[in-house]
Formats: C-alpha cells, sequence, structure tokens
C-alpha cells in the first residue's frame, strides 16, 4: 500500500487549489447571496480540463484517473461547494453513463463534448414520486417508428436548464418486469417537447441550479436509447455509485474549508486573555475534526482507487460517501459553534457552508439508502 | 528563437518558517515554483503562442525534488526541462556559475527569469548570469517586445517607467506585474509527462557567502489597553508615548 500523491496528482492539486482560491473564490457569496448559477463558473472549469480528467484521451479527456478527478473536486469543494456539485454531476452523472454504457457514435457526439466541457451535462433520475424509491418512476417512453416518446416530469435536476445533453431514465415495460422495465436516454436540450418547469430554492448549493424537467410527447431518435431497452435501473444505479464517489470528495472539501476557517477563526479570537484555540474546549473540537476528515478522505481515496482499478466500488462508495456526507455536516456545525454568534451571521463564510453540507446527506441517495446498501453486503452475503 | 527560463523552487509563500538547529525547517513545507520565476515562465510560453520564440526550455538548481519545479513549468507549457543538481546551500554566486554554464551550452537568444526569489530575496542571480555571459541585461520589466534582434522592455523606475532595448542575446528579469501565470491544466500536466527533462551536475564553485545565523523576527508585542474617559485616557495615552515608548517627538 501506498499513501503518497504523483508529481502529477501534487501539481494538479496546487493547479486547483490555486484556481478555486482566486478564480471561483471572489464570487461564491455573491451567488450564494444571490442564489443564481453563473455559467461563468463552468466554463472556468471546462478551459482548466476538469471536464474530462478520468476519461481517455481518444474520448476528449486528460487520462489522469479517478483519484485525481476526485482530489480536483475536493480542491473546488474546499472553496466553493456549489462549483463543485457541477462539476461532479456533470462528470460523474452525465459523462460517465455515456463512458461505460454508450456506443462509440454516441460517445463520439455526446461524450467527447461533455469530456472537453464544450457541451454540459445533467442526470434525470428523479421524481415527485420516485425518490429512494427509484422504482417508483412514471414518466414514460414509448418506441414509435424511429423514435422513442416520452412523456412524464422529473424534478430537482442539477444543472437544471442550464444544460445541453440529459441522460433521462423511463419506464419502457410493464410493472410485472420489476427493475427490468426501465431504460436510459440521451435528450438533447431543444427537442421539441422537453420544456423545463419549476426551479427550486434551496438552503444551501444556492450557486447551482436545479429545475423540473417536462417531457410532453418528446420524440427521442431510438439512436440515442443508452445501452439497451431494459438496461435503464442498472445504469442509473451504477452511475450513483460513481457519483457517490463524487459527493464524497465535495463532502470532504466542504469540511476541510470548515476546519481551516474554524482553525483561523480559534487562533485569533481571544476570551479570557488569550486565542480560543488554546481552550482544551476548542482544540479538541478541531483535533476531531482533523482526524473524522482524514477518515473520510481515505475511504474516498479507496473507493476512487477501487473504480479506478475496475475492483467492485459500490460498497466502498457507500461507505465513503457515508462517511464523508456526515463528517461534512458534523465539521460545518462545530466550525460554526467554534465560531460562537459570530457564526451563525453572514460576516463569516461557516453558516453557508453548513448549509451547503446538509445536501450531501440527501442526495445521491441518502444516508439511510447508504446504511442499506453497507448493511445488505454484510447480512445477505 | 529558443528561449531559456530560469526556476527555482522555493517555500509556499503562505507557509510559516520555523528554525530547527539553527536552520529553516523544511519539513511540512510545501514547495512551489517562485512566484516571480513562473512570471517569467507565463512571458515565454506567450511568446511561443505569439510564434516569436519556438522553444522553451526551463532550467533550475537545486535538489531532486526541483524537478516538481521544472514538471509544473511543463505542465503550463515549456517545452523541454533542465535540472542542475546542486546543493540547496550554494549562494548566489555559485547558482549563478551552475546556470550560466548551462546557459551557455544551450546557446539561448533570451534568457528569462523572475527578478527575486521568494524565500532569500537577494535579487542577484539573474543581473550575475548576464555579467558572467557579457549579455545585455534589463531588470524587473512589466513588457518586452522582440523585433529585428532586440529585444525592448518597459520596467518599473522610481516614480515611472523606464523603456530599454538591447540587443539579444540578452537576460531579462521580470516583475511580477508583467502577466498573471496561467494554471496549468489538466491536458498540460499530462503531455509535461512526455517532454524531456535532462539532470546534469552543477559546475563547481565555492560559496562567497557565509551563513552566520538565522533568526526569526521578534514576535510582536502586546499593545496596552487604555480604559478610561477621554479626558483621562488621552492624558495617559501620551504619558506612556513619552516616557514608556520614548518616542521621539520632532516638531
Amino acid at each position: 500500500m501506498e499513501f503518497s500523491y504523483s508529481s502529477d496528482q501534487e501539481i494538479l492539486r496546487q493547479s486547483v487549489r490555486d484556481f478555486a482560491e482566486n478564480v471561483l473564490g471572489p464570487g461564491v457569496v455573491d451567488r450564494d447571496e444571490k442564489e443564481y448559477y453563473d455559467p461563468f463558473t463552468f466554463k472556468a472549469m471546462a478551459d482548466l480540463g476538469l471536464m474530462g480528467i478520468p476519461f481517455e484521451e481518444k474520448w476528449g479527456g486528460a487520462e489522469m484517473g479517478m483519484l485525481a478527478y476526485v482530489m480536483a473536486i475536493e480542491e473546488i469543494a474546499r472553496i466553493d461547494p456549489s462549483a463543485a456539485d457541477t462539476l461532479s454531476a456533470h462528470v460523474s452523472l452525465a459523462a460517465f453513463p455515456v463512458r461505460m454504457f454508450g456506443n462509440d457514435e454516441q460517445k463520439e457526439k455526446y461524450l467527447i463534448p461533455m469530456a472537453t466541457g464544450e457541451k454540459h451535462g445533467a442526470f434525470a433520475l428523479t421524481e415527485p414520486g420516485a425518490g429512494s424509491d427509484a422504482l417508483g418512476m412514471t414518466t414514460k417512453a414509448e418506441r414509435n417508428g424511429s423514435h422513442y416518446v416520452l412523456n412524464g416530469r422529473k424534478i430537482f435536476i442539477t444543472n437544471g436548464a442550464a444544460a445541453d445533453i440529459y441522460i433521462v431514465f423511463a419506464r419502457t415495460g410493464s410493472k410485472e418486469e420489476g427493475s427490468k422495465a426501465f431504460s436510459a436516454f440521451i435528450v438533447e436540450k431543444g427537442t421539441p417537447g422537453f420544456t423545463f418547469g419549476k426551479y427550486e430554492r434551496k438552503m444551501g448549493l444556492r450557486g447551482t441550479q436545479n429545475c423540473d424537467l417536462i417531457f410532453e410527447d418528446c420524440h427521442v431518435p431510438a439512436e440515442n436509447l443508452l445501452g439497451e431497452v431494459g438496461q435503464g435501473f442498472k445504469i442509473a444505479m451504477q452511475t450513483l455509485d460513481g457519483g457517490r464517489i463524487g459527493i464524497a470528495a465535495q463532502a470532504v472539501g466542504i469540511a476541510q474549508g470548515a476546519m481551516e476557517k474554524a482553525i483561523e477563526y480559534a487562533k485569533t479570537r481571544v476570551q479570557f486573555g488569550k486565542p480560543i484555540a488554546k481552550l482544551q474546549a476548542i482544540a479538541f473540537k478541531l483535533a476531531d475534526m482533523a482526524m473524522e476528515i482524514d477518515a473520510a478522505r481515505l475511504l474516498t481515496y479507496r473507493a476512487a482507487y477501487n473504480k479506478n482499478q475496475g475492483l467492485p466500488y459500490s460498497i466502498e462508495a457507500a461507505m465513503a460517501k457515508l462517511k464523508a456526507s456526515e463528517t461534512a455536516m458534523a465539521v460545518t456545525n462545530q466550525a460554526v459553534q467554534i465560531h460562537g454568534g459570530y457564526g451563525y451571521t453572514r460576516e463569516y463564510p461557516v453558516e453557508r457552508m453548513m448549509r451547503d453540507a446538509k445536501i450531501t446527506e440527501l442526495y445521491e441517495g441518502t444516508s439511510e439508502i447508504q446504511r442499506v446498501v453497507i448493511s445488505n453486503s454484510i447480512i445477505n452475503r | 528563437m529558443k528561449v531559456l527560463v530560469c526556476v527555482k523552487q522555493t517555500f509556499d509563500t503562505e507557509a510559516k518558517i520555523e528554525l530547527k538547529d539553527g536552520k529553516i525547517a523544511e519539513a511540512g513545507i510545501n514547495l512551489i515554483i517562485n512566484p516571480y520565476d513562473e512570471v517569467a515562465v507565463e512571458g515565454a510560453i506567450q511568446l511561443k503562442e505569439k510564434n516569436v520564440v519556438n522553444e522553451v526550455v526551463v532550467i533550475s538548481a537545486g535538489a531532486d525534488k526541483a524537478m516538481d519545479a521544472i514538471r509544473t513549468a511543463l505542465a503550463m507549457g515549456a517545452d523541454r526541462g533542465i535540472l542542475i543538481k546542486q546543493d540547496t546551500a550554494a549562494d548566489e554566486y555559485a547558482r549563478a556559475v551552475a546556470l550560466a554554464a548551462v546557459i551557455k551550452e544551450e546557446n539561448p537568444e533570451l534568457v528569462l527569469a523572475g527578478h527575486v526569489a521568494a524565500d532569500d530575496g537577494s535579487s542577484q542571480v539573474p543581473t550575475r548570469i548576464a555579467e558572467i555571459l557579457g549579455y545585455p541585461h534589463i531588470n524587473v520589466i512589466t513588457s518586452l517586445e522582440i523585433a529585428d534582434g532586440k529585444v525592448t522592455c518597459s520596467s518599473e523606475a522610481d516614480g515611472g517607467t523606464q523603456v530599454t532595448e538591447v540587443s539579444l542575446p540578452a537576460v531579462i528579469s521580470s516583475q511580477v506585474s508583467w502577466n498573471e501565470p496561467r494554471y496549468p491544466s489538466m491536458k498540460g500536466i499530462m503531455q509535461a509527462k512526455k517532454k524531456p527533462v535532462s539532470t546534469v551536475d552543477a559546475v563547481a564553485a565555492d560559496n562567497k557567502i557565509k551563513i552566520v545565523e538565522y533568526a526569526l523576527p521578534a514576535a510582536k508585542q502586546a499593545g496596552i489597553k487604555i480604559e478610561e474617559d477621554p479626558d483621562v485616557a488621552a492624558a495617559k495615552l501620551a504619558d506612556w508615548i513619552m516616557n514608556t515608548a520614548k518616542a521621539e517627538i520632532k516638531k
């Protein structure tokens, strides 16, 4: 086992860190306050080449591997969790399923522009009645000659109306077919019958865009079927397994950023005649933060390593996502605590970080769903 | 045209410097390209993008890990690297001798470097290199144009700007305001792996200076707080300024 980074990974971390601090950092507060998605963040990250980190060169990527990818997400999330989410939803949830299940024509047409960042992707699974219970999807796709006709509504879709390419899941079979009753489609923005609905107003990640997608007799060319008919549920689950590694990295980055702010504050805030960092009650909180973040980071890197090596990673990703998201929530909460009343104000970034952290326990499988995945794997072996 | 850029690996400018056994402790300190040299690398890459030059070579004198500084410059877009293996205790003279020997062999039309390193701040090496090679030298430049075998630069001067023109080959050292260095892109990092880097031993040269002692700046003293009504507080403060701080008051 090795616990060191390659020279490339070191250069990547430094480059992305400097980029996040200097390019994304200055607008973070404004985007949160005004609650708007700025396409500039996606463009800037794409120009740096972040959209193609894990993909092969022939598909427009940099071929640097999953570990490099999660390190980049972590560094972005340390400064701008919303931008990290924009990145991870695009790469993990939209580009990856095309990489894993697309044919060469689809990779040529959709993966390359997503890996280069020329086109922006989104993943559409969730519906009003289908959250954790994804099999409850009611969006339908019916074959009609050379097309599939989609009808239904998707909600909470990250990258919302800002995306160009959507991976959409819909029912193509009967209830009796169970998990084999679904298929995945690549839908381009501008396809007649495909429109956008309500925009969500959120607690955190206010620099990302989430909205409803509405399909009304939307004709999608049959060649845009991703994988095979009936493979949709499998594609969704495998995509989310990978996505969870990205969310884990995002959570680690948020926690890291919050800890750094807490340390900085604790060293300068004087009470009882000394910096509060010298009070054991505060110092021990910081010690716990450092330990929990490292544990979460190592679980995340292991999951990334497994995926990169072609080893099973579903359980590892669930553990990483669960540990990292709960760490992000606990660390941001304690970071606010260390700041006292100031931490509750918008003068300091930790209140935003706490709001941004919460979502990591909810999306791409709630903490409860991760515990289902993990417990099933140890009980039903 | 070939440009050679001298880069030095230095401590991260945000690193906390500590002394151990009378020396600067290096453990746990993040090493980066000297930010002033990074500007020189960016300037060279921009010249290549404008087709003014066709090869950008980065050289660094230092320990094996200085290779990371070279790799970063290659990831930004430089074409080739040369690591001159040299004891990091080498002084400005020994470094300049080692760099100049390799520069002479490479015979570039232009040598670029940052005007100062963020660690020792001595601001000597580029000037010494120019002197050793007998090349003209322009310091702290903020712009650079090359035409007809000449290089024209603006540089900072007291209260204004000085424009200087010299013939090539020349040694030019940059001020940070010359440009905004790019971040190494992911593709750049991968391409850097395929770029050639050679390693040579430094030409032997004895240091001309000996460092006697390192010391950290004295810790900042805590301030005083006078909590009284304004009239009393003003009198107490005046007394403190005159009798405790013993400030010299000029009329």
